[in-house]
């Protein structure tokens, strides 16, 4: 054993045998888009079929905005359930961060950009909360946020009411730094004919970023291993506790981001908005091929999971449907893609010989 | 594989240096005493066999040393210094590495991002800068090749692989970035002859390099093998503690089935 040319053999006779690559179709089927991909086209097709309205560039972008405004929290969202975790919250702390700025700003005779980055530190300081919370308690996050979103959802209403006297915040469209925050999170230009809003830019420089953070960084390999094994994870050296709360940051300051687009989008805004968007993110993630028990998923489905979102949001309205059928659709969505997800896992995880 | 292990090995270790040294060392969780008293010294070129019965204290042992579970009664030095890790992240810098038991791998992810988690090669120090994909992929397939593990697709999640493999993995990994402990917790328990084999003899390796190596087992066949240095744990308390000179293997075997407990029960058994 002590020279070289005395490495051990065994099992090298089976190496030409064993060594082979697997089918095409099983790489492809393996990837955790593709359930998502063909449900897109084959919801596409059945769309272009029955809303003729759909079939223009405009529509297109139109779709593309409606699923950027789901599709920016869902990037975030869809990490941290890789990451093994839930954010209950992210639907509400949309409405806190844009509340927190329109109030601050309004009251105080603060600039908007005091306002919008007080409100930034707020919405990561609720992150923080939530993922120390959860690393430090081991309770559950779905509860942990549960419980943080019962709790933003009723200061959203009680100090906007406390503060503004109604449940909405006064058009803070005069105010300095509305221009420039106004053209950063909410303007639009045109493509062509096409009119198109810069969230949709916004969140496939997002998606990229996750993908790029994912795929090819050590962080990225963190966030699988935390969410596939945090034991494991843990006795090799990953600082566990630190990508947690990481993801829970992530997720909070894509909230925030969205917050920023809708109040200077309407100017104005509901302090009861956001409640139940936080599942939408889920779906969209799971649609897109994120597993709820973490450690497997990926940006790029997530991203395909909001346009599903999209799509029928609005194409339902285009084909002259009741929209009140929307959820619907939506639901069966969910189950579809969870059984897909639960094939792929036994996939992935039964043995092959060799 | 010599190779692997010596140029991953620490240059400056000299054979008989001591690495780490435990003194009294106790641990417990709440009111139940896992440990108590355990002087352990594990010295450069030399493997401690450490033997015991289920539930003896031998993964607390190891958990102690390897950064899992702090120890709270008294002392565990690393080159001389007084420590007391907090985390695993700690031991593996200073060079102690561990193939754990049941905490082997993440099974959805690739063969490749296994070997190298906690420890990936980066093309710069900036937090989102890329993975060195190409290279780790390599020297995972060349390591593995090393021990005899020939994976169809190194791309492929770990849980495809048996479990044998699975080990195989974990030791090779734990082989490439230990450089100066490694500590192999149970590692030819899930394994077959042959593969239980190659770890034997990466184990004497791993001697041979100057690493300090702690082998935990309940097999004392295996331990008499490669070890230096016996050490038997019974209900957390260190029952025989042994230079390879001074015990043999009918011993070993005697004290690990349970020494004169064995004799009563043959006895008992005793057809009339």
């Amino acid at each position: 054993m002590s020279q070289t040319t005395d490495k051990p053999t065994l099992g090298a006779h089976a190496e030409s045998s064993n060594r082979v690559q697997q089918p095409v179709l099983n790489r492809m089927l393996a990837r955790p888009e593709i359930g998502a991909l063909v449900a897109a086209i084959v919801i596409g097709i059945f769309f272009l079929i029955v809303a003729p309205a759909f079939r223009s560039g405009d529509s297109l972008f139109t779709v593309l905005y409606q699923s950027s405004t789901i599709g920016i929290v869902a990037v975030g969202v869809g990490m941290l359930m890789i990451g093994g975790e839930f954010d209950l919250s992210a639907g509400v702390i949309v409405t806190s961060a844009g509340l927190f700025n329109a109030m601050l700003s309004y009251q105080l005779g603060l600039n908007l950009w005091v306002g919008a980055v007080t409100s930034l530190l707020f919405a990561l300081f609720i992150g923080f909360l939530n993922g120390y919370l959860v690393m430090k308690t081991g309770i559950a996050s779905f509860l942990i946020t549960l419980g943080t979103f019962f709790v933003l959802q009723g200061v959203n209403l009680g100090v906007t009411k406390l503060v503004t006297g109604s449940v909405s915040t006064p058009n803070i469209n005069q105010m300095d730094g509305y221009g420039a925050l106004h053209a950063i999170f909410a303007s639009n230009f045109d493509l062509g004919s096409v009119s198109v809003q810069i969230t949709v830019l916004w969140w496939l420089l997002f998606v990229a970023i996750s993908t790029w953070v994912l795929t090819r960084t050590r962080i990225g390999n963190w966030i699988f291993a935390v969410g596939g094994n945090a034991a494991s994870a843990r006795a090799v050296g990953v600082p566990v506790l630190k990508v947690k709360v990481g993801l829970f940051m992530t997720v909070s300051f894509l909230g925030w981001f969205m917050g920023m687009h809708t109040l200077y989008n309407f100017n104005t805004l509901q302090a009861g908005n956001g409640v139940g968007n936080e599942f939408l993110y889920i779906i969209a993630a799971v649609v897109g091929g994120t597993m709820l028990t973490g450690g497997y998923g990926n940006a790029i489905g997530v991203a395909i999971g909001s346009f599903i979102f999209g799509m029928t949001n609005l194409c339902i309205v285009y084909a002259g449907w009741d929209p009140n059928w929307f959820r619907a659709f939506l639901g069966v969505m969910l189950l579809l893609a969870v059984l897909v997800n639960l094939y792929v896992k036994k996939l992935s995880t039964s043995r092959k010989v060799g | 594989m010599t190779d692997t292990i010596a140029e991953h090995a620490d240059q400056e270790l000299s054979k008989g240096q001591t690495l780490v040294e435990m003194t009294d060392v106790g641990k417990s969780y709440g009111a139940i005493r896992a440990l108590k008293g355990i002087n352990l010294t594990v010295r450069a070129g030399e493997v401690t066999g450490v033997l015991g019965d289920n539930g003896a204290g031998k993964s607390t042992l190891i958990k102690i040393i390897s950064g899992l579970h702090p120890h709270n009664e008294g002392s565990l030095k690393v080159d001389g210094k007084e420590v007391h890790f907090s985390s695993p992240r700690e031991a593996l810098d200073h060079g102690i590495a561990t193939v754990y038991q049941d905490l082997a791998v993440v099974s959805l992810m690739e063969v490749w991002r296994n070997f190298f988690l906690g420890s990936e090669m980066v093309s710069g120090k900036l937090p989102l800068a890329s993975l060195k994909i190409k290279d780790m992929k390599r020297i995972a397939d060349e390591e593995l090749r090393k021990m005899g593990i020939v994976v169809k697709d190194i791309d492929q999640p770990i849980g495809e692989l048996s479990g044998g493999q699975r080990q195989c993995v974990a030791i090779a990994r734990a082989v490439y970035f230990g450089a100066r402990v490694l500590i192999l917790d149970e590692p030819t328990a899930a394994l077959g002859v042959k593969q239980s084999g190659v770890v034997l003899k990466y184990t004497a390796a791993a001697r041979d390099a100057g690493l300090g190596v702690v082998f935990i087992t309940h097999n004392p066949h295996h331990a008499h093998l490669v070890a230096d240095h016996f050490v038997i744990l019974k209900l957390g308390q260190a029952v025989l503690d042994k230079r390879r000179d001074e015990v043999s293997l009918d011993e070993l075997t005697r004290q690990m089935a349970g020494g004169d407990e064995l004799t009563e029960l043959s006895h008992e058994l005793k057809r009339s």
